[in-house]
């Protein structure tokens, strides 16, 4: 057998199993649309952890990561920090929204705005938000998988092809088994992810520098301002990296899905203590980081950073080894995908066609719609990586711009009574506004710092000094 | 909602602090630490302490849970 078959029987083996216990994963239970979007509230400390993780810990974040480490250095490091730190805030903000989610029945973003705030342009403003940032979410993920498959199979199977492919399996289980599916796929996504990443953490370096110490003393020879910021970049310095920082740990939990995630859980405990542990998962991209910053001396001057790990990791390891990683990154990048169509099917069905065009229906007739949405959002992001173009990663980064400007009307809404609904409203729409502004211009940085914490920053003031200008309802 | 009890707020700032504020301390190349340069062993280091800081905020939280049952 050719290196390449040996690598691609290996990658199909190894998706084809994550299909097989997605497809396990419900059978028996009767699929309502309380089992499918938030598995009936049954999750314990594992099941959650691992959902979680298989949303947050995506190919992009690997892909992204080390690509920027190489492109840019230091500024990266932010990543390690704002993972840990968003897990800290996670602590204050999930158990209390799940006593909420308990007490009201809610089980997506918009019904959570809706419940506290009983506005209805808040809750629809924030479902179009919410899948505005997520078609470009699953449109990389999906170009993730073509790339990670084609160059692990050593171009045996093309780009298109194992798309198309990846896109069938995620939907044919995200349509039979809901979250319970996403979760246990990621239970084999996790497992392969941790052995990749030490396995090329500490390979990548041994086998090109003869070891990690050898490596980074090599690098600070050839370019000693990489490692530190700015790097090398022009003004991603320190009052970059703590606006940056501080803008995505708030808005970890405020993707919509992460969001969701989080009526999974079965108590409120259960949610504090994956918060302690959850900060423990970041040390596999810490591996990550060490094998990108070995990629730097190895194959210096790629055009295309997100490139460089795979180019190495290709040049460095046996083929069977090979396959594995491919197979664990397109599961890596078929988790969230799922969990992404899962999420916005959920938020088109229940909180965008029943209140604007069928305010009758049942929530049987929500869930028969969510699933064949499923289907239709699962070829629209098909359609988008196969022909989408590159502006698309751009559209992400205002995302997160996006979706973090929910922060106060959550936080706020849960510890403040007197938060108030014109108040947020304004608030979040003012903050996406300058977010996209600022963005749109080339004005991030500005002044040094993160656009979107730019715009956190002028959201919570409107927000609150709103909230405290209006009378209270109850008063 | 009920709020969050002070001494569970300052542990979950410590790793904030650590992390995100204090960086122009320690964003630096050396001391190496096993070979690694110091800003990226800082960040491992308050990874593996994190987790400390909100098992405590944790019992913190939980005995304030008890206390308000038991009331």
């Amino acid at each position: 057998m050719s290196s390449g078959t040996v690598a691609l029987a290996l990658i199909i083996g190894i998706v084809a199993v994550g299909a097989v216990v997605g497809f396990l994963a419900g059978a028996h239970r009767k699929m309502d649309l309380e089992q499918w979007t938030v598995a009936g509230r049954g999750f314990g400390v594992v099941l959650v952890f691992l959902l979680m993780a298989g949303e947050v810990y995506t190919t992009f974040a690997f892909l992204g990561a080390s690509g920027w480490v190489y492109s840019r250095g230091g500024p990266t490091l932010y990543v390690l920090a704002y993972l840990t730190l968003g897990y800290v805030v996670s602590f204050f903000i999930l158990p209390p929204l799940w006593e909420a989610g308990r007490q009201y029945r809610l089980q997506t973003q918009p019904d959570f705005f809706k419940a506290r705030y009983g506005n209805k342009y808040l809750a629809g403003l924030v479902c179009v938000l919410g899948m505005l940032s997520f078609i470009p979410y699953v449109q990389l993920q999906l170009t993730g998988v073509g790339i990670i498959v084609s160059t692990a199979s050593f171009g045996s199977v093309g780009r298109v092809p194992a798309m198309s492919v990846a896109v069938v399996l995620l939907v044919a289980f995200v349509f039979a088994n809901g979250v319970r599916a996403v979760a246990w796929v990621s239970v084999i996504k996790d497992f392969l992810i941790l052995i990749s990443a030490v396995a090329i953490g500490i390979g990548i370096p041994l086998v090109h520098f003869g070891g990690i110490g050898p490596m980074f003393a090599a690098l600070i020879a050839a370019r000693p301002t990489h490692l530190t910021m700015p790097g090398a970049t022009a003004h991603l310095g320190h009052s970059w990296f703590i606006s940056t920082v501080m803008l995505t740990s708030l808005g970890l939990y405020m993707w919509p899905q992460n969001f969701a995630a989080t009526f999974t859980a079965k108590s409120a405990d259960t949610l504090r203590r994956n918060a302690v542990v959850m900060p423990l998962y970041t040390l596999t991209l810490a591996f990550i980081f060490f094998a990108g910053f070995a990629t730097v001396l190895i194959v210096p001057g790629l055009a295309n950073g997100d490139l460089a790990l795979l180019t190495v990791v290709r040049q460095s390891f046996p083929s069977w080894f090979l396959g594995i990683i491919g197979g664990a990154g397109a599961l890596s990048a078929m988790v969230p995908a799922s969990i992404f169509i899962l999420t916005g099917a959920t938020l088109f069905a229940k909180n965008l066609y029943r209140p604007l065009f069928a305010p009758a229906m049942t929530d049987e007739q929500v869930a028969r719609l969510a699933r064949s949405m499923v289907i239709v959002l699962g070829s629209i992001s098909l359609g988008l990586a196969i022909y989408g173009s590159s502006t698309l990663v751009s559209l992400l980064l205002t995302g997160y711009a996006g979706v973090t400007q929910f922060f106060p009307g959550v936080a706020l809404g849960l510890y403040w009574r007197r938060a108030a609904a014109p108040a947020v409203l304004a608030g979040m729409l003012i903050g996406v506004f300058t977010a996209v502004v600022l963005m749109s211009t080339d004005r991030d940085p500005v002044f040094g710092l993160n656009a979107g914490f730019v715009a956190l920053c002028v959201n919570v003031l409107i927000a609150v000094v709103g909230s405290m200008l209006i009378p209270p309802r109850d008063a | 909602m009920k709020m969050p009890s002070a001494r569970a707020l300052v542990l979950a700032l410590v790793p904030f602090v650590a992390m995100c504020f204090s960086v122009s301390l320690w964003d630096r190349v050396k001391p190496l630490v096993l070979g690694v340069p110091f800003n990226l062993f800082w960040l491992i280091l308050w990874i593996l302490l994190t987790p400390c800081c909100m098992w405590l905020a944790y019992r913190v939280e939980a005995g304030s849970d008890v206390r308000a049952t038991e009331q």
